[in-house]
């Protein structure tokens, strides 16, 4: 109770600063226009923003181990948190001023009108297709390798129950995390890229086809699409790899390859849309025309005429569509599901290093593992999300 | 308010078709399994006498159309069967089997609960934010508010909800991290304890809906009659809440209705992270027993929920419409 009256008192007093703040603000600057006319909403605002940053420094200068000699586990938690965002900032600073000298004249001058956010989003993305690719070189250990020790905590502190020869520590079973962190990169990115590929290469197929040939075809497949979406993709993902792993018990075939197919079917029904309704704009064009009375095939009014100008929301959708997939894959793995053991997988890692979240207040390094698991998958989506919106805005021509 | 009437009617019974369909859709997926539900159930090391008896407990000889419209019929009146594990665990000797209804109608209050806490936190709040984002649009707090939300849209549930445990029931004990709820508790304490799922689902979901409230509201801030209000002198919180909001009130509907739809799936992992005795804590349990009357069932639920608050969406869109609303 006691915690909900500060709230209250708090809110108060920054009601309060803000009543001050912009009456002060009119006396001294003698009315001007921006005191004048502000709202007390945009006062309290600034007031609050203030405090919070404020409370901010002040939290982060706290020491990180109280006098009982227990860690301050918030502290140090805020403090990783502020440096992340901090060197996260720097870097996609520097990466975007990187970005305005070197390359072809087209990719500096993309980069001069760059948002931080999105020059934040391509240098993850690039990070993780280069650890991706280069995984068995940069991983100490093997991604399956069982090491001599099990549970040993992430620090590489010895008398934390650290080990410097893992930094990240070791697993249930002894499995070098890091190593595991850097092979999931392949394994997670990889299979979600080749999922949503072979999703495109469906859904965008299909949705084309329809498009140019219209008539019965065109209702069949929109029809089917229209069912199929009325199920949740989870839910449907989840109902299929139930059939699929009889039959991959059964067939002796990886269940993995099925989970690919089985999402690349349910999301090639969204390409599916996207791709008929931006290639219905395209045909009634008048070179489909054209190339029609030259007598061109099939073949080549889809792939010659018809793609290359779907390209620019076909590449937006692709970033989305991967996130989808991605984090439907993840979704499933966390639930047990999906990629299947040995391979390293981060949804898989998050589900089993879990519980030892439950011991942050003690050693904060401990609940560390399970996060950075979860974090490598939020970090990429986000990554992508935030390129995706730079080009819709940019594409779009929004200004508002 | 006779077309507005038909046109309601016809979207009716359009969903029901899309049921119709969908529940064609999850019996023949069931159906492809290799071999059948009866070796499904008794697994590798079945007798060919065993395998014939539940064949014919189960009516698997029977023609697919016919089992179809018995399952159709069972769902219907709400008999949906008995679970492979329980009837396992009868097998064995164990006490009297409860049906699949009785597994699923208890779990599917609990999820009703928890996605009611959850709205009721986030429909408000995401609103309300939506509204200051346009109202104070391109400036820090929208900017902010830009980042904060895309970052949320993206992260997996999983990583929010291991985020609030670690701030909100490890370091800071205000919430309890597991969620065991059982019939009987004080709604307090049930509030309580699913106040953690409640809030990662809010976090995922209103991150959406209020990008798409400011979206609306902004779209139609060009509109003469924006111009208008403004030029009028109204306030700039008047010319939103008075003007612009009535107008944008059914893209703004249809995304709460979708962004609860999409609730079904989240509410899936996030219940497995909290422990939730919840429909999408026993799905993903059958899903890996391969439980199928109970995978069937419950897949059935969701998508029937998930047609229906799109049917919802698009009649409430239709009826938030003036000009359908009062036909010339």
């Amino acid at each position: 109770m006691s915690g909900l009256m500060w709230f209250a008192i708090v809110i108060v007093a920054i009601m309060v600063g803000g009543y001050i703040f912009r009456l002060a603000g009119q006396k001294i600057t003698g009315n001007a226009p921006m005191f004048r006319d502000m709202s007390f909403g945009v006062a309290f605002g600034y007031v609050l923003a203030a405090a919070l940053l404020v409370w901010a420094v002040y939290y982060y200068f706290q020491p990180t181990v109280t006098e009982a000699g227990t860690p301050n586990a918030g502290v140090v938690f805020f403090k990783w948190a502020v440096h992340g965002f901090v060197i996260a900032a720097i870097a996609a600073y520097l990466f975007r001023l990187l970005g305005r000298f070197v390359g072809t004249a087209g990719s500096r001058k993309l980069f001069r009108s760059m948002p931080l956010t999105a020059s934040f989003g391509i240098l993850v993305i690039l990070i993780y297709a280069i650890v991706a690719v280069f995984a068995g070189v940069i991983a100490p250990y093997g991604q399956s390798e069982i090491l001599g020790a099990a549970n040993v905590l992430a620090g590489g502190d010895l008398a934390s129950g650290g080990d410097p020869a893992y930094p990240l520590g070791t697993d249930q079973i002894g499995r070098d995390i890091l190593s595991r962190l850097i092979y999931g990169a392949q394994n997670t990115v990889g299979i979600a890229f080749i999922t949503t590929c072979l999703a495109f290469f469906i859904g965008g197929s299909l949705g084309f086809l329809a498009a140019t040939l219209q008539g019965w075809l065109d209702q069949l497949l929109s029809r089917s699409v229209d069912v199929l979406m009325a199920i949740p993709s989870l839910i449907f993902a989840l109902l299929l790899m139930t059939i699929a792993s009889v039959w991959s018990a059964k067939l002796g075939v990886p269940l993995t390859i099925f989970m690919v197919l089985i999402i690349a079917m349910i999301d090639s029904t969204r390409v599916y849309r996207l791709a008929r309704a931006v290639g219905l704009n395209i045909v009634v064009m008048d070179y489909i025309e054209a190339a029609k009375l030259r007598g061109e095939g099939l073949g080549y009014l889809v792939f010659k005429e018809i793609l290359p100008n779907a390209m620019a929301p076909l590449l937006a959708e692709f970033g989305l569509r991967f996130c989808f997939v991605f984090l439907t894959i993840a979704a499933l793995s966390f639930l047990g599901v999906g990629i299947q053991p040995p391979l390293a997988d981060w949804g898989t890692m998050v589900r089993d290093l879990g519980p030892f979240i439950n011991f942050a207040a003690f050693i904060p390094t401990a609940a560390v593992t399970p996060l950075l698991a979860a974090g490598a998958i939020a970090l990429l989506t986000v990554a992508v999300n935030f390129v995706v919106d730079w080009m819709l805005h940019k594409t779009s021509g929004l200004k508002e | 308010m006779l077309p507005i009437l038909k046109i309601v009617l016809q979207r009716l019974g359009l969903g029901l078709i899309t049921l119709f369909v969908v529940s064609i859709v999850i019996f023949i997926a069931v159906n492809a399994l290799p071999g059948d539900f009866a070796e499904a159930i008794l697994g590798q090391g079945a007798t060919p006498e065993s395998v014939a008896s539940i064949r014919r407990d189960l009516g698997l000889d029977q023609p697919m159309l016919v089992r179809y419209f018995d399952w159709l019929k069972g769902m219907l009146t709400l008999d949906l069967g008995t679970s492979f594990a329980q009837l396992n665990f009868a097998n064995f000797g164990g006490a009297g089997t409860t049906t699949v209804v009785e597994q699923i109608a208890p779990r599917l209050a609990n999820t009703m609960f928890l996605a009611t806490v959850t709205a009721s936190i986030a429909v408000p709040l995401a609103v309300s934010l939506g509204i200051l984002a346009a109202l104070y649009r391109n400036t820090a707090f929208d900017k902010a508010a830009n980042i904060f939300t895309l970052s949320s849209i993206s992260s997996p549930e999983f990583f929010m909800a291991y985020v609030l445990i670690l701030f909100l029931a490890v370091l800071n004990p205000i919430f309890p991290s597991l969620s065991n709820i059982f019939d009987g508790m004080p709604f307090s304490e049930r509030l309580e304890k699913s106040m953690l799922p409640a809030l990662t689902l809010t976090l995922v979901v209103t991150a959406h809906m209020m990008r798409m409230t400011r979206a609306a509201i902004i779209n139609l801030l060009a509109s003469p009659y924006i111009e208008m209000a403004r030029l009028k002198g109204l306030s700039p919180m008047r010319v939103i809440v008075k003007h612009a909001l009535p107008n944008a009130l059914a893209p703004i509907i249809n995304v709460i209705a979708l962004n609860l739809a999409y609730l079904i799936t989240g509410v899936v992992v996030v219940e497995v992270v909290f422990v939730y005795p919840g429909i999408g804590q026993l799905f993903v349990d059958s899903v890996k027993i391969r439980d199928i009357p109970v995978v069937q069932a419950c897949c059935l639920i969701f998508a029937a929920a998930y047609i229906l608050l799109n049917l919802t969406a698009d009649i409430l869109s239709i009826i938030s419409n003036p000009r359908l609303r009062h036909p010339k």
